[in-house]
């Protein structure tokens, strides 16, 4: 909780804008619509008992969230049993509650009451198709090899996923491709493959008129939902569980289709979807406006917002990377078994995905701008170095010795004469940075570090073009503004006389 | 004032320099000569600290150069190469001031010998404010000898200086730079492959071949008792066919 609290301080000192009022309890949720109403539900169920809530809504994926709860920067989130014992637990555990109950608590995790609903993984298809074909259950797809498959990347991954079904069924589809789950709906309907992977809580079902086919074998395990919670924060603030808690068995799958379809369908905000949900089902006393969901500020003021998150994330991890990577070029420059380690390393580095970078950030900086600044900053090391290095490699011999000839120290040397005539390699390269840096940025979204990711991420999930579009545009332009800056940049810093016979 | 004694050096296992004696009186310009590879420019980066030998001593007015004394010892060189050797990104009036801006001279000091220089070597005042991209070849020399001359060095160390300059323009300099040195009286060391110009400047030729010397003095002394048949092989294949006309003009 300090943490957190210094982490959003820091933040908001960096951003210059006013702090929250403090929260009492952080609750986390996954980037689907189900996983964000929930994490509001919980929220207000908080706030009804009279305590301070914060959502974090849309982290990036069941391990984000997991380390975040261990790490205390939240203290409950949403989850379901089978991807508890699955992804987290390595399959090694019943999915009953009680097995485990037991096996996350060894963890320092307790798990909540089920709240009511299973919201398990099922294979779905256009009811026209299947209807056509006369598929009804998951069996049924073997004779058709030749349907196409869109599944989501997580569940194409996933151990409880993809890889088990298709042994368990024999499955061998010539065509499988993975993309993001809102996108998958978008797919069935431009006809772009025949089957995809849905939960059985989703909102599209119906919307889109699937056929949800029958898990004959029995393949996929039980995805009761339920909070997690840190076993610190339950000993800390019973009360708080208590009131969470309360949301036990009180929603059903019905209940939990029509929340989803009042978000994505309907296109209600989150929070008033949860607070219509709280005030119809429990005794509630009157409160204020509840946590601000993504849809609640008006345009200007989100970009405003994004802009400035955005832009922080790009300007710290850039101009640190900047400190770093010059004289490590510089260095790279000097010694040249030296640099090759240097730019082996840095290069590695490099080809870390992007997401897994941003996970393994998370242990050391918790969520939020802290990692993804820590990220990005090692994403802009190699263009920054590998430039600096290459244009002072290559300077010519006979400038450089006249240089010493005359009596400069190297120190001189390096400042009065190299640097400046390597100066347009490594602003290309400063500059090649930004504008990389400006992209990546945007996947910050995914690790709560907000920017023009989060339009995108929630524009995606509630399938909003024009929210994306409020996040994809002004990232474009700004990587458009970043490359021209540095063409300034590079007029001013860089030598007339090197522009001669260019 | 300059010395090499018993100097060597051998680059990748090969011996460049075997074994050379030197000696360059003050206020003397002295020509070394030969074919290209024979190790002439190594001897002359040897004085200025950009060769060190891997034996013997290389000395500087009494002093054996090392690391300690090499960076002070530099300022009262002037170096001077065929190309590149100016600064790019530096005007010619910067590229001639960085040495004694980094001295800590006043701005009027400098401003004043810059002035000196320009009109020494005939510089138009124009071509100052330029950069060395923006200069003719024959302008880029000039530069690069007011920057050699700026500090008013004991030596000048010239590296086949006018080499990569058209014939007129060439010989245009060549008469520029004899009056230079010789109004100055700077001792100078002057690398070329050209016997002309080693006679027309230096007082004394030292003619080299594979890493040794092989004959010095003047060039009357080489033409009339060549020490060996290479010398006079040497000195004829110079003379066909500018010599022997302009020779035969004089």
């Amino acid at each position: 909780m300090k943490r957190e609290a210094l982490a959003t301080l820091a933040l908001c000192s960096m951003l210059g804008c006013a702090s929250e009022p403090a929260a009492s309890v952080t609750v986390g949720s996954k980037k689907f619509t189900e996983s964000v109403v929930l994490g509001e539900l919980a929220s207000h169920m908080i706030e009804d008992a009279g305590m301070g809530a914060r959502h974090r809504p849309e982290l990036g994926g069941t391990r984000i969230l997991w380390k975040a709860l261990r790490m205390g920067e939240i203290d409950v989130y949403p989850d379901y049993s089978g991807t508890l014992a699955v992804e987290i637990l390595g399959g090694r555990v019943a999915t009953d509650h009680a097995a485990l109950s037991q096996a996350l608590a060894k963890q320092g995790v307790v798990l909540g009451k089920p709240l009511g609903f299973e919201n398990t993984y099922a294979i779905g298809m256009r009811e026209e198709n299947a209807a056509r074909l006369g598929i009804r259950s998951i069996s049924d797809l073997k004779a058709h090899p030749e349907l196409r498959y869109g599944l989501t990347a997580e569940f194409l991954d996933r151990k409880d996923g993809w890889p088990g079904l298709s042994r368990a069924y024999g499955l061998t589809p010539r065509e499988v491709r993975g993309l993001d789950h809102d996108l998958a709906y978008r797919g069935l309907e431009a006809a772009s493959f025949e089957v995809t992977d849905v939960y059985t809580t989703d909102a599209d079902i119906d919307y889109y008129k699937l056929r949800v086919l029958e898990d004959d074998r029995g393949y996929f395990p039980e995805y009761r939902a339920m909070m997690v919670y840190r076993a610190d924060f339950v000993r800390a603030q019973p009360e708080a569980h208590a009131a969470i808690e309360r949301l036990a068995n009180r929603i059903d799958a019905t209940t939990m289709r029509r929340l989803n379809y009042q978000v994505k369908l309907e296109k209600r905000s989150e929070a008033a979807v949860a607070a219509g949900f709280v005030a119809e089902h429990f005794e509630t006393r009157p409160r204020a406006a509840g946590p601000g969901s993504a849809h609640s500020p008006g345009r200007g003021e989100r970009l405003l917002r994004h802009g400035s998150q955005h832009l922080t994330l790009v300007a710290i991890s850039l101009l640190a990377a900047i400190a770093v990577a010059l004289p490590l070029g510089i260095v790279a420059a000097r010694r040249r078994r030296l640099g090759q380690l240097i730019i082996g390393v840095v290069g590695v580095l490099q080809t870390i995905p992007s997401l897994a970078l941003l996970v393994f950030m998370i242990p050391l900086f918790g969520i939020g701008a802290s990692p993804a600044i820590a990220a990005l900053f090692v994403y802009s090391l190699l263009p920054i170095v590998r430039n600096t290095h290459a244009g002072l490699s290559q300077l010519p011999l006979a400038t450089l010795e006249s240089a010493s000839a005359m009596g400069l120290s190297d120190t001189a040397r390096l400042c009065l004469v190299e640097l400046p005539l390597a100066a347009p390699s490594i602003l290309a390269g400063i500059k090649t940075a930004a504008v990389i840096n400006v992209g990546t940025a945007t996947l910050g979204a995914l690790i709560g570090a907000g920017g023009f990711g989060q339009p995108i991420l929630t524009g995606i999930r509630l399938d909003d073009h024009a929210l994306i579009l409020e996040g994809a545009i002004p990232a474009a332009v700004l990587a458009v503004v970043a490359s021209l800056l540095f063409d300034g940049l590079e007029r001013l810093l860089v030598s007339p006389g090197l522009r001669i016979g260019r | 004032m300059l010395e090499l004694r018993q100097v060597h050096k051998s680059f990748d296992g090969v011996a460049a320099i075997r074994g050379v004696d030197l000696e360059v009186q003050a206020r003397e310009t002295l020509a070394l000569i030969g074919e290209s590879g024979c190790g002439k420019s190594t001897l002359l980066r040897m004085w200025v600290g950009l060769v060190e030998p891997d034996g013997g001593d290389v000395i500087f007015d009494g002093e054996p150069l090392d690391r300690g004394n090499l960076q002070a010892l530099r300022l009262r060189m002037g170096y001077v190469i065929q190309e590149g050797g100016l600064f790019p990104h530096l005007s010619a009036r910067d590229n001639t001031a960085l040495m004694a801006r980094q001295l800590g001279w006043p701005a009027d000091r400098i401003a004043a010998r810059v002035e000196v220089l320009r009109e020494l070597t005939r510089l138009p005042a124009a071509a100052l404010g330029r950069y060395p991209g923006e200069l003719s070849g024959g302008q880029r020399q000039r530069v690069s000898l007011m920057r050699a001359l700026m500090l008013d060095p004991d030596v000048l160390l010239l590296d086949e200086p006018l080499g990569a300059l058209d014939p007129i323009t060439r010989s245009e300099l060549q008469r520029e730079l004899r009056e230079i040195v010789g109004q100055l009286g700077k001792t100078a060391v002057l690398v070329t492959h050209d016997l002309f110009e080693a006679d027309f400047l230096g007082d004394r030729v030292a003619l080299m071949r594979e890493g040794e010397i092989v004959q010095q003095g003047t060039l009357d002394q080489l033409i009339d008792k060549p020490s060996e048949p290479f010398v006079a092989r040497f000195i004829e294949a110079q003379q066909r066919p500018t010599r022997r006309e302009t020779g035969a003009t004089r």
